[in-house]
Parts: structure tokens; C-alpha cells; sequence
């Protein structure tokens, strides 16, 4: 079946098996910045933006997102590359595996929360799993970025 | 050499990492990032039971499924024992384990493998797989499994490298015994004796990129592995010799790895690429499924530690006897090496004992098998030793604190394990050239505000914080056996290639490498370009384990940038036309004299106009000792007295890890390592049903820490210098982990009175002792 979608604000059309998830088929169509870290929903790896909210990709199917936008990282290098620094900073980019679904899901708190608390930042993040940093530093990181032109 | 740190421009500063930026913005150099579009996909059928003798196995209707490339059972691989762990050589692991056996041995292991042209075809073909097996008795428990009837390893043709009490007929895969002095007369002669036994569980690695490789042929028809590997040198070795290949027809390579933490000191599926890629000649891919990461690859090693620790009233400890059992699993992966560290990187650390005595057995189960996980052997022995110092200090009227300061390791001291015990072998004797271990006490007590709230603050009637403390050492590499180089190549524009075989697994080596090297060369860290690791093109290293990067590969690096130094101020005098004496060199231009020529100009000349040559060197280092870093670490832990729960408000530690090559990454190396630590010190478990199964086989039924459980970390270090690290550091990969178990239990303790003696510290363990108290 075909299903059509903005993909970074380009309209692409792909050819999908009725039970393939969305990291599939992105990875699977070269968007390689997806990263698959237990494929049931559990560690955060595969966050994108569907319609400007963060999703796992692993579990969303290709076949319902008709229609819809995704925001992969590609769509905010800039933005990606600014967490970096601030990350960079604090020491909290280790492995980078789970970088890019932090980048996706900090980006989107940023447009979502004016002031959060830290406690609405640990509630929007806690799905982000990372076993390398020991977490305080990309709080630190995250908080910094969040300031920043406030 | 010793080099000034008020100097130091680039090491001991502040660096982002090299990487950071290109991995947040999603760059495409993980492993399967990597692989083949076109490769086949490998699948692996896995055992049902935890222990069965395959009898008979029909894959035809597997072989017969349109898209099924290659099938492989035990009958169609080499019938050569190896040991999976990538670590020294000849191996200090038995070579208990077959690519395929007929003997399967822990629910999860390999039966047969399929590989088809995509994923479904695969996981259907495996359905298609016949097989008849006879079940065996398990043994499930590793207090049962010595000479117990059932018999894990039966076969033929496995066996040690050399001797390391290998009996797999009573189901030992490795034991050890060592002692120094009477232990048994110096107890009876203490004035206090105690005698506490703890139980530590096994911990999954839970790195969040699973173990992933692919394969394909070259043009020039060599095998070329991407591997998610922590040891790409020992792959290409194992594999060759494994799969009766010369070493110059393999070619291993490791783009980033998502984190490993030991979990990836091994092979776990790169076989079945080369097999696969071998007999079809198309490449071929295996990525572990989070459930096979659980259930089909490592954990911790489980134990149980006996500690009989003996002192005087004064405070002063005579002896300690420290007698363990290990949980090795299935198969004998890193069994001596973690087992030995359990007594040679903790028992040092009371170096004043009249007598100590170490040993014990690393026994076979039916479970997953464990192997390396950062800080082996020494979070097990750390758990043990330092909650009994505690009950040592209770009973002897003393302040932990005091008692720790008292007997603990100094500047200038040393040990007699250090040159009994090494890593599977003999030691190294070594005298403590850095230790600032009184201070890291002395400052984590005033950072928790020991003196003014030890042992306990009530907070409520029903909430009460306990304060907790422990003492750790580690190591750097494993000297006169693990070595590390580096190849510096100078470019035209004054830039350098250095190709280093350091395995960076996110722990930042690709960064701290680049920082020696700049500083050595007196540039900046962007005219370094770093390559690793990559048996082709990089020259060796013995991988990312043991603490072994900073100082190893590290000092290896700083030899090449000095040679480089030295090459580049020779080859300017003899342009300038002057002695080599005579020419200064800052980082850009050589000048004698009223002679002058920049780094960038003889550059260009050198491979385009002038006496065109390519500068580079190549320099290794191997260590002559393995320098310990230290650490104190104290926990404020607020305890709920109706329930049991609790949380750890502040974890403080102060490390000596000599110079911090960057400062941040080593926060990042000590903070991370804690986590972990009191993941396992307060929630992780690896649970099996009564037949073997795998309970906690995902992140929901196997929770590892997220931001909802760490409240404060303060992390310092301890200004010290270890005049033979690169730059005066030792290495601090691992020893952040060490010290989150005793720590938490001995904070329970002081809060509630309840000593935990198996890990994890649960809630529910807390409120059992809690009503026993009450009793």
C-alpha cells in the first residue's frame, strides 16, 4: 500500500507492508538518523515529531500516518547542533545513541513548555532512556538549553 | 615526565567532545547504520530449555522456504572450542563454547541460524525448523551447581589455555586460591572478629544500542566485519583462528558504538555474519533484538562473598579472609579475571593487614552467561568488603569514617596482592606513586556534612535520612599484557591524522586522545582528525576494557606526539640549516636564531616541492603498572519507615583519577558508573522462572534508572598527578560503579538498622527487617 506524508516539509509518497512501523520505513528509506534501540516502544532511541508531538517511531504504523508531518532530525540541524553544545558542556554526550531522540523530544518541551519545572522536564523526557551519562548532566544540559533566549 | 598543569592548554581544559555534535544531528555511523542494503538477514532459533541435547534436527522445510539463503546447524560449522571474550591471549577464558552445539545449555541458546533476503522470511523459516531434544536437569542454582550430578560442560574438546582450575566435570570453569601471613591465626589473635556473607545479583548491561554486526566480501573477496564491538583486535584473532582463516583475509571494523559497558568485549553474532557471508558470498547483517540482548548475551557475574574481617580496639585491622562462589552461567567467559579482581582491586585497599587470604570457585549454571561488565569483580568484592567494614566499625565503637582513614592505602604504600594477583595470571608489585585517597575521605565527609548528620536525621515520624559511605580502588589497563599505539600522520596545512586502535564505545577516548595529542604538539584539538579503530587502517590496540584507555592508549598517544615533536623540530633544523638544539617550536612555527620557517609552509613543501616525504610515526606503549584511581563515596538516603521505599537525595564522591585529561568527560565517566551502580544497588535484577526462563527480558520488566530516580549527584576530584599516566592521569572508566552497593546499604543501615545482605536493596527487603527489628 502507499502512504503519503510530509517528511521535514517534503511530500513523499512510499510503498509500505500493512503491519511495517515508521522506523522501518524510514530507515529503510535511508533516514538512518533513526535509531532502533529495542523496537517495543521501551527506550526513547526512535523519537521523532508526528504532527509536533514526540513519538516512538517503532510502534507508530507506516499505514496510519496519512497525511501527517514528521519532523526527523534532519528537519532541525541547527537546533540539534545548539543541544549538542549545551550537552557537550555538561559532559552528557556520551554514546550518542540516544542523542538524536533526546535532540526531538527537548526541542519539541522547548515549543511546548514556557517555565517547566523539573519535574514537567522529568515527565516529558522519562521515555528517553540513556544508560551512559547518569542523567544529571543532560538535565543540566537540558535546563541551559531551555533558558537560553528566554 | 612530569608537565605543569597550570601549562596545560588543551589536556586538563574543557574540550567539546569530537563527536557530540555530528551524533546529536543524527549522523549515520553506528553499526547497521552501515550495513549492506542488499544484506541477507540473519536469524537465530533459540533454545526453549535450559538444558537439552539436541537429537535430532530437520531444517528442510526451513532450507525450502522461498528467500532462505543459508541454514546452519551444529552439523555445518567448525567443531572448534573458542572463548567469546575478547580479552588478552592465550585467553585467561576456558574455550568451553561451540559456534553450534549439540548441547544447548540456557534458555536462549543457539540452536540453529537462519538467513533469508529479509526479516520475515527469517523469523518464518525459523518456525520451519524441526527439532527433537532431550531434556537434561538444569542446575539453577549456583550454590548447588559444584559437583552436582548434572554435568554442564560433558562434551570433548574443550579446554584452558593455561592452567586456571578449569573442572568442568564438577562444573567449575575456573577456581583460585592465594594468601598472605596466618589469616587464621591473626583472626584468632584480634581482639574483634566479624564474619558477614552478602549475595550480589546478576545486572544486564542494557547498553542502548544492541549488539549489531554485518559482513560482506571485498573486492579483493577479504571479509570485512562492521562489529558494535569493544575489542575489534581480539575479533580478528578469535575469528581467525575459530574459523581456520589467515588473519590478513579478515578485516574488523568498529564505527561508533552505542555503549557497551563490557557487554561488547565478545561476540555476539559476528560468526554467524562470517558464515553467512563466507558461504553465500552476499553480505549479511544480525542485530540483536532488546529480548536477545537480555536473553542471549551477558550479564553480571552473580556471587556470593563471605568476608571475615579481624582488627584491635584501637582500630587497627590485622586480617581479612575473603572466600567467594561465582555464577558464570553457561559458558566461562571472563570467569578467572572478574573473579580474581573480586580480591586484587578491592582487598589493597586495607594494605596494613598482617595476613589475607583470597579464593574460592567459579562454578557453571544454566543460566545466560555472564561476562565483562564494567567494573567486574570489583562492585561484587566492593559490596562485601566495605558493608562488613561497617559492621567492623559498629562493633569497634568507630566512626566508619575514621576507621576507613586509618587503615586505608596511602601515597607511597603498597600492597603484596598487587604482584600475586594479576588478571588471570601473576601480578605487577607497585608502589602507590598517586593516592589521595585521605583527602577524597576527608572532602566527601564535608560535601554530605558527615560530622553534623551521621548516622541518621529524623525528618518525620515516619521518614528518617541514613548517611552511608565506602572507600574504592581501581585500575589502569593490565600491565605487561594489554597494549595500545598510535599513528600520527602529518597534512599539508600543519594538520595531524592519528589513527589510534583505542576503541571509543562513547566513553570519549576519540576526544581525550585528540586533547594529549594537541597539547603534546602545542595545537588545537581541531587540527587533530582521529580515526579508530579499524583493523585495516589503525594500528593495535588491545580494546576498551579494564580501565585501560586513558593510560594505556593514552600514554601511547602521547609517545607518538612527542616522537612526532621530536621529528618535526629535526627535519625544520635541517631545512633551516641549523641544529635541532638550537630551534624553538610553539605549535606553528620553528625559528632559530634569525631563522624562521612556519609548520604550515614546510608542510605544503614536504609533499609537494622540496625533499618530498610523509612524516609520521608510530609508537605503542605497554604498562609497567596499573595505577589505581581512588574514591570516596558518601549518600544521603531518605527512607520511608512505613514502606520501605527510599531515595537517594545525594550521592557524593571525590575521585583521584590524577589529571582529568577533560574534566567534563570524567564527570561524565564517574556519574554514569554511579548510576549504574545504584541501578544495581537499589533496583536491577536478572530474574528467572523455576525452569529458566527469563523473566526480566525488557525495559519494563528490567527497569534501568531514568531522570525520575536520580535527585543529586556532586561529583569532585581530587587534585592529584600520577607521574606515569600521559599527563599525570590513570584511567576512570570503571570506578564510579564500584561503590553504590555498599554505599546504599550502609546508609539503609544507619537510617533503619537493617542490613541488606543480597542485593538489590528493595523496599520490601527494608520493611522484612523492619518488622523482624520490631519483633
Amino acid at each position: 500500500m502507499k502512504v503519503t506524508f510530509y517528511l521535514n516539509n517534503t511530500l513523499v509518497s512510499y510503498d509500505v507492508e500493512p503491519g511495517e512501523y515508521l522506523a522501518q520505513t524510514l530507515r529503510k528509506h535511508g533516514v538512518k538518523s533513526i535509531k532502533v534501540g529495542c523496537n517495543e516502544s521501551t527506550c526513547g532511541s526512535c523519537t521523532l515529531l508526528l504532527d509536533d508531538k514526540p513519538v516512538m517511531s517503532c510502534s507508530v504504523l507506516t499505514a496510519s500516518i496519512e497525511g501527517k508531518k514528521v519532523t526527523t532530525v534532519e528537519g532541525i540541524q541547527q537546533e540539534a547542533a545548539k543541544i549538542a553544545s549545551y550537552f557537550s558542556k555538561e559532559g552528557a554526550d556520551q554514546c550518542g545513541f540516544c542523542n538524536v531522540g533526546y535532540a526531538l523530544v527537548i526541542y519539541q518541551l522547548k515549543k511546548d513548555y514556557k517555565n517547566p519545572t523539573d519535574e514537567e522536564i522529568k515527565n516529558y523526557i522519562v521515555g528517553n532512556l540513556c544508560r551512559c551519562s547518569g542523567l544529571q548532566s543532560q538535565m543540566n544540559a537540558i535546563k541551559a538549553y531551555l533558558k537560553e533566549g528566554k | 615526565m612530569i608537565v605543569d598543569k597550570k601549562k596545560m592548554k588543551v589536556v586538563n581544559n574543557i574540550t567539546p567532545s569530537v563527536d557530540g555534535k555530528g551524533l546529536m544531528q543524527g549522523r549515520s555511523y553506528y553499526t547497521d547504520d552501515l550495513a549492506d542494503q542488499n544484506s541477507l538477514v540473519i536469524k537465530i532459533l533459540r533454545s526453549p530449555h535450559a538444558f537439552a541435547h539436541i537429537k535430532k534436527i530437520d531444517v528442510s522445510k526451513a532450507q525450502a522456504l522461498n528467500g532462505v539463503e543459508l541454514v546452519l546447524t551444529y552439523k555445518d560449522v567448525p567443531h572448534v572450542s573458542f572463548s567469546r571474550a575478547g580479552q588478552g591471549y592465550p585467553e585467561p577464558s576456558p574455550h568451553d563454547k561451540f559456534i553450534l552445539d549439540e548441547y544447548v545449555r540456557y534458555v536462549g541458546d543457539e540452536v540453529a541460524m537462519v538467513a533469508a533476503i529479509n526479516e520475515q522470511i527469517a523469523e518464518d523459516a525459523l518456525k520451519l525448523i524441526e527439532v527433537e531434544y532431550e531434556v537434561l536437569e538444569p542446575v539453577l542454582d549456583f550454590e548447588k551447581a559444584y559437583e552436582n550430578k548434572t554435568i554442564i560442560h560433558p562434551e570433548d574438546g574443550i579446554k584452558e589455555m593455561f592452567p586456571i582450575g578449569f573442572d568442568p566435570k564438577k562444573n567449575v570453569a575456573a577456581a583460585y586460591e592465594m594468601h598472605v601471613g596466618d589469616v587464621e591465626k591473626e583472626l584468632a589473635n584480634s581482639d574483634v572478629v566479624v564474619d558477614e556473607t552478602f549475595y550480589s545479583q546478576a545486572q544486564a548491561h542494557a547498553m542502548i544500542e544492541t549488539h549489531s554486526s554485518n559482513a560482506r566480501l571485498d573486492e579483493h573477496n577479504r571479509l570485512v566485519i562492521y562489529s558494535s564491538t569493544q575489542t575489534p583486535f581480539h575479533m580478528r584473532r578469535i575469528m581467525a583462528t575459530t574459523l581456520g582463516l589467515p588473519v590478513s583475509q579478515i578485516r574488523f571494523i568498529k564505527p561508533r558504538v552505542g555503549g557497551g559497558f563490557g557487554g561488547k568485549q565478545a561476540f555476539h553474532g559476528e560468526m554467524f555474519c562470517a558464515l553467512t557471508t563466507l558461504r553465500t558470498g552476499k553480505p549479511s547483517k544480525l542485530v540483536y533484538t532488546r529480548e536477545e540482548v537480555f536473553g542471549a548475551s551477558y550479564t553480571r557475574h552473580p556471587m556470593r562473598i563471605q568476608m571475615r574481617i579481624g582488627a584491635n580496639k584501637d582500630g587497627t585491622i590485622t586480617a581479612i579472609d575473603c572466600r567467594s562462589l561465582s555464577d558464570t552461567g553457561a559458558y566461562g567467559e571472563h570467569s578467572l579475571t572478574v573473579f580474581m579482581i573480586v580480591g586484587s582491586k578491592v582487598l589493597p585497599l586495607y594494605n596494613k593487614v598482617k595476613a589475607v587470604r583470597f579464593g574460592g570457585k567459579v562454578v557453571y549454571t544454566n543460566h545466560v552467561s555472564a561476562g565483562a561488565y564494567r567494573g567486574y569483580g570489583a562492585i561484587q568484592g566492593n559490596y562485601a568488603l566495605e558493608a562488613t567494614i561497617d559492621v567492623l566499625a559498629e562493633k569497634l565503637g568507630m566512626d566508619p569514617k575514621e576507621l576507613r582513614a586509618k587503615n586505608s592505602m596511602r601515597e607511597k604504600e603498597t600492597s603484596p596482592i598487587f604482584e600475586i594477583m594479576g588478571e588471570g595470571t601473576k601480578g605487577t608489585a607497585m608502589i602507590m606513586e598517586s593516592c589521595k585517597l585521605p583527602y577524597c575521605i576527608k572532602r566527601g565527609a564535608e560535601l554530605i556534612e558527615w560530622d553534623k548528620k551521621y548516622p541518621r536525621v529524623k525528618v518525620s515520624e515516619t521518614k528518617v535520612r541514613g548517611y552511608g559511605m565506602a572507600i574504592a580502588m581501581q585500575g589502569s589497563g593490565i600491565p605487561f599484557m594489554d597494549m595500545g599505539s598510535a599513528t600520527i600522520k602529518l597534512n599539508d596545512g600543519g594538520s595531524y591524522m592519528v589513527t589510534v586502535g583505542a576503541t571509543d564505545i562513547g566513553q570519549g577516548s576519540d576526544t581525550i586522545i585528540s586533547q594529549i595529542v594537541a597539547e603534546t604538539l602545542q595545537t588545537t584539538v581541531d587540527k587533530v582528525i582521529i580515526y579508530s579503530s579499524d583493523t585495516d587502517l589503525t594500528p593495535f590496540d588491545c580494546g576498551a576494557y579494564a580501565s585501560s584507555t586513558t593510560y594505556i592508549s593514552g600514554n601511547a598517544a602521547w609517545n607518538a606526539a612527542l616522537k612526532m615533536r621530536e621529528r618535526l623540530i629535526n627535519e625544520a633544523a635541517a631545512y633551516l640549516g641549523v641544529k635541532s638544539s638550537s630551534v624553538e617550536f610553539d605549535g606553528k612555527e620553528f625559528v632559530s636564531g634569525n631563522k624562521k620557517v612556519s609548520l604550515n609552509d614546510l608542510s605544503v613543501l614536504w609533499l609537494y616541492n622540496k625533499d618530498q616525504h610523509q612524516v609520521s610515526v608510530t609508537e605503542s606503549y605497554i604498562g609497567h603498572v596499573s595505577p589505581p584511581p581512588f574514591m570516596a563515596a558518601y549518600a544521603e538516603v531518605e527512607v520511608d519507615l512505613e514502606t520501605g521505599e527510599y531515595e537517594v537525595l545525594n550521592y557524593v564522591t571525590v575521585t583521584d583519577c590524577g589529571t582529568t585529561i577533560n574534566p567534563m568527560l570524567a564527570r561524565g565517566q564517574v556519574e554514569g558508573g554511579i548510576v549504574q551502580g545504584l541501578g544495581m544497588a537499589c533496583f536491577e535484577d536478572v530474574k528467572y522462572d523455576t525452569k529458566g526462563n527469563l523473566l526480566s527480558n525488557n525495559f519494563l520488566n528490567y527497569h534501568i534508572p531514568t531522570h525520575k530516580e536520580v535527585h543529586k549527584l556532586t561529583t569532585e576530584f581530587a587534585d592529584s598527578y600520577e607521574p606515569t599516566g600521559p599527563f599525570g592521569a590513570k584511567s576512570v572508566g570503571e570506578i564510579g560503579i564500584d561503590t553504590p552497593p555498599a554505599v546504599i546499604c550502609n546508609a539503609i543501615y544507619n537510617a533503619t538498622g537493617v542490613r541488606i545482605h543480597k542485593l538489590p536493596i528493595t523496599p520490601e527487603k527494608i520493611l522484612k527487617g523492619l518488622k523482624e527489628l520490631k519483633k
